[in-house]
């Protein structure tokens, strides 16, 4: 799988998708999906088209953005990598490959950008039985070790300088 | 002859390198001038030999693996596709002890066929149950269910049948079947398995559900997490439309099942019955107060059956073979087949289809062999982030509702996470709470306030500050979270932390008097 392409902002464009959704029941997460893989992330202008197209309040739909892990309120900065530090992972040795990452990348663990990548914590990939895990781009890494881990951390960030 | 040569592309096999394994092999047939198909399957579930690759030699298959890219020249030298001696040669598949050992009806076809071939499909079974169905009447539709004694496999163990019943019973114009493949806990991955593996069975499944309760619209709410998953579904409804299994014309007589995929934001919660109606709305993902029964009042305040990807996955089989042939296998109140997933820092983890009552200990020690680490086993959690964490003593409790309730622990989706020795388990203690507060709502105090607080407090206890009087306070706010939390997010989150107080009370001494290894 390719690196997912993003585009920058456009009302017009974003009006588009919010449109051809609104006539589903319960358009909204739909939507947020829709915008977040045009754009990267939800800009904060879209909530008030959202609104209006719905006909909800916009505190209802940045109530609902908000909620959500997922959705991204500033566009991204490069790449992101999400490591797995549920128990399963733990068991395996998920939480030492994370401090190995910030010893020697000196990279904070859902603390933003550092190199372009982003590491964010996330809670279970369903691949318990050959952790630890990482989800980078829609694919998964198995079996990581910190030789691994590395490997993809290195591959994003060069990823993102090109 | 062109052989077959089936590799997974079940994200497990993926995230160890199955592509490039399906390229080399391709690559290889291809410089030799041997001719192969090669076909992508699900996964058998033995999670620690894949990416497992199988060759079709006289009707039957034999099983290589764990293969990397690099074994696969060495492996044609070896005449592969004749089923040749290597060192990476398992053996045939079906005599494998851990597939013999198994009970396999809902992950009958898994890893057999081409999750998305209608023909492999229908050749293996497939269809049976909703055919079936539809000469029955909706009543005697849920009769069958009844009779399986199948409980939901979420975690909640409620009789499917009465819920599908009361669904049946409630009027109204429009009604909805929903489909929990919100599956967050850790040490769980069937409903993955499943839908990457035969989603038809699920599609089979919702679409009897839907004729039984009288339901025009089907959702299916899945976890963002599993990319690999919505992909394989989302082609397995459009094909089902295509073939007109569901669709204007579902049931006959002008009877319409839509059926659609939505994708969830990461929030854990949402795998929470009323938090996922609440998401598939549009809204915030906020628990619900019972009553009234999404049952009455659901999605869109229509009457709503909800139930998990594993339960709706037996339904098929219940139907084809009767719900008295369901309920053959199984102990006690717990009916049917479990399917297992083992996981964690265990030496052989994948997916164990059995019926209910066989012990913990024969799943960690015959089929799992044991930690991976070579050390010993300390604790298991079953049940996901909410279970309990069981010590070594108790590894012979069969799984089963009942037993494991009467054990303070609970089976939930049936995840078992194998920790050893050097797990701190004041630690884990922490984390399930830490857990809590990541993923609360926020709706209710207990949940939202306690998870903070309890993740402070143990987090004193490890530093050693006050420790009895701060395992008291832990134990008191567990007695609130547990009789004031609204759903079982906060309400259960005291079932792991309690478990880890109870049975490993050294990790939470003062710390020059722990023993656990560091």
């Amino acid at each position: 799988m390719s690196m997912s392409v993003h585009v920058a902002w456009d009302e017009g464009v974003a009006r588009e998708l919010i449109e051809e959704r609104a006539g589903l029941e319960g358009a909204m997460l739909p939507i947020l999906h829709a915008l977040q893989k045009k754009f990267g992330y939800v800009d904060a202008r879209a909530v008030a088209v959202i609104a209006k197209v719905l006909n909800i309040s916009r505190a209802e739909v940045f109530g609902t953005i908000s909620f959500y892990h997922d959705f991204k309120r500033q566009p991204p900065m490069g790449g992101t990598i999400k490591l797995c530090r549920a128990e399963a992972c733990q068991a395996r040795g998920a939480e030492n490959l994370a401090e190995h990452l910030e010893r020697v990348h000196g990279v904070k663990i859902d603390g933003g950008y550092r190199n372009g990548v982003s590491v964010e914590t996330v809670y279970c990939l369903g691949n318990c039985a050959l952790g630890p895990n990482a989800l980078h781009d829609g694919e998964i890494f198995g079996r990581l070790d910190a030789q691994g881990l590395e490997d993809l951390y290195a591959s994003v960030a060069r990823k993102t300088g090109e | 002859m062109t052989a077959r040569v089936f590799i997974p592309r079940d994200a497990a096999a993926l995230s160890v390198g199955a592509n490039s394994v399906a390229e080399a092999i391709s690559r290889e047939a291809n410089a030799r001038g041997e001719a192969i198909e090669i076909v992508r399957t699900g996964s058998r579930g033995m999670l620690w030999l894949e990416p497992l690759v199988e060759i079709e030699t006289s009707g039957r298959r034999i099983a290589y693996g764990p293969v990397a890219a690099r074994d696969v020249p060495s492996l044609f030298a070896a005449r592969l596709l004749r089923g040749g001696d290597h060192a990476l040669r398992l053996g045939p598949t079906e005599d494998l002890d851990w597939m013999k050992r198994q009970q396999r009806l809902t992950f009958s076809r898994i890893g057999v066929i081409d999750p998305l071939s209608l023909d492999d499909y229908c050749a293996r079974d497939g269809l049976k149950g909703l055919k079936k169905a539809l000469t029955l009447s909706p009543a005697d539709v849920v009769d069958q269910v009844l009779q399986s004694g199948l409980r939901g496999r979420g975690g909640a163990g409620f009789p499917a049948g009465i819920k599908w019943k009361t669904v049946q019973g409630a009027q109204a114009e429009r009604k909805y079947v929903v489909c929990n493949a919100d599956e967050g806990d850790s040490g769980t991955f069937a409903d993955r398995m499943v839908m990457e593996g035969d989603p038809f069975m699920l599609i089979e499944g919702m679409a009897i559900a839907a004729y039984a309760v009288g339901a025009s619209k089907g959702y299916i709410y899945l976890r963002s997490e599993y990319p690999h998953a919505a992909i394989t579904m989302e082609r397995a409804i459009h094909l089902a439309e295509k073939a007109g299994w569901i669709g204007n014309d579902a049931f006959g007589q002008g009877k319409p099942f839509h059926l659609e995929l939505r994708i969830g934001a990461g929030a854990y919660i949402c795998g929470e019955e009323t938090s996922l109606l609440d998401s598939l709305e549009g809204k915030r993902g906020m628990v619900r107060a019972k009553p009234p029964l999404p049952a009455l009042s659901g999605l869109f305040g229509r009457p709503t059956l909800i139930n998990n990807v594993l339960t709706l996955a037996a339904v098929p089989f219940i139907l084809a073979e009767g719900g008295n042939a369901y309920a053959d296998y199984g102990m006690g109140r717990s009916r049917g087949t479990l399917p297992i997933q083992l996981g964690g820092n265990i030496l052989r983890g994948g997916l164990i289809e059995r019926a209910f009552g066989v012990t913990l200990r024969e799943i960690i020690e015959d089929f799992g062999g044991g930690t991976a680490s070579g050390r010993p086993v300390r604790a298991v959690q079953v049940g996901g982030p909410l279970g309990a964490y069981l010590s070594e003593k108790e590894l012979d409790l069969p799984l089963d509702y009942e037993t494991l309730a009467a054990n303070k622990a609970m089976l939930g989706h049936g995840g078992i996470v194998v920790f050893d020795d050097t797990a701190d388990m004041a630690k884990m203690a922490r984390f399930a709470f830490h857990f809590c507060a990541a993923e609360s709502c926020g709706k209710c105090t207990p949940c939202r306030v306690g998870a903070v607080r309890g993740e402070e407090t143990v987090g004193k206890i490890i530093a050693g500050r006050d420790i009895e009087a701060n395992l008291a306070l832990v134990r008191d706010l567990c007695e609130v979270m547990t009789d004031g939390s609204l759903c079982a997010h906060g309400g259960l989150t005291p079932m792991p932390v309690l478990s880890a107080i109870d049975r490993f009370p050294e990790d939470f001494a003062a710390p020059a008097h722990r023993t656990a290894a560091e």
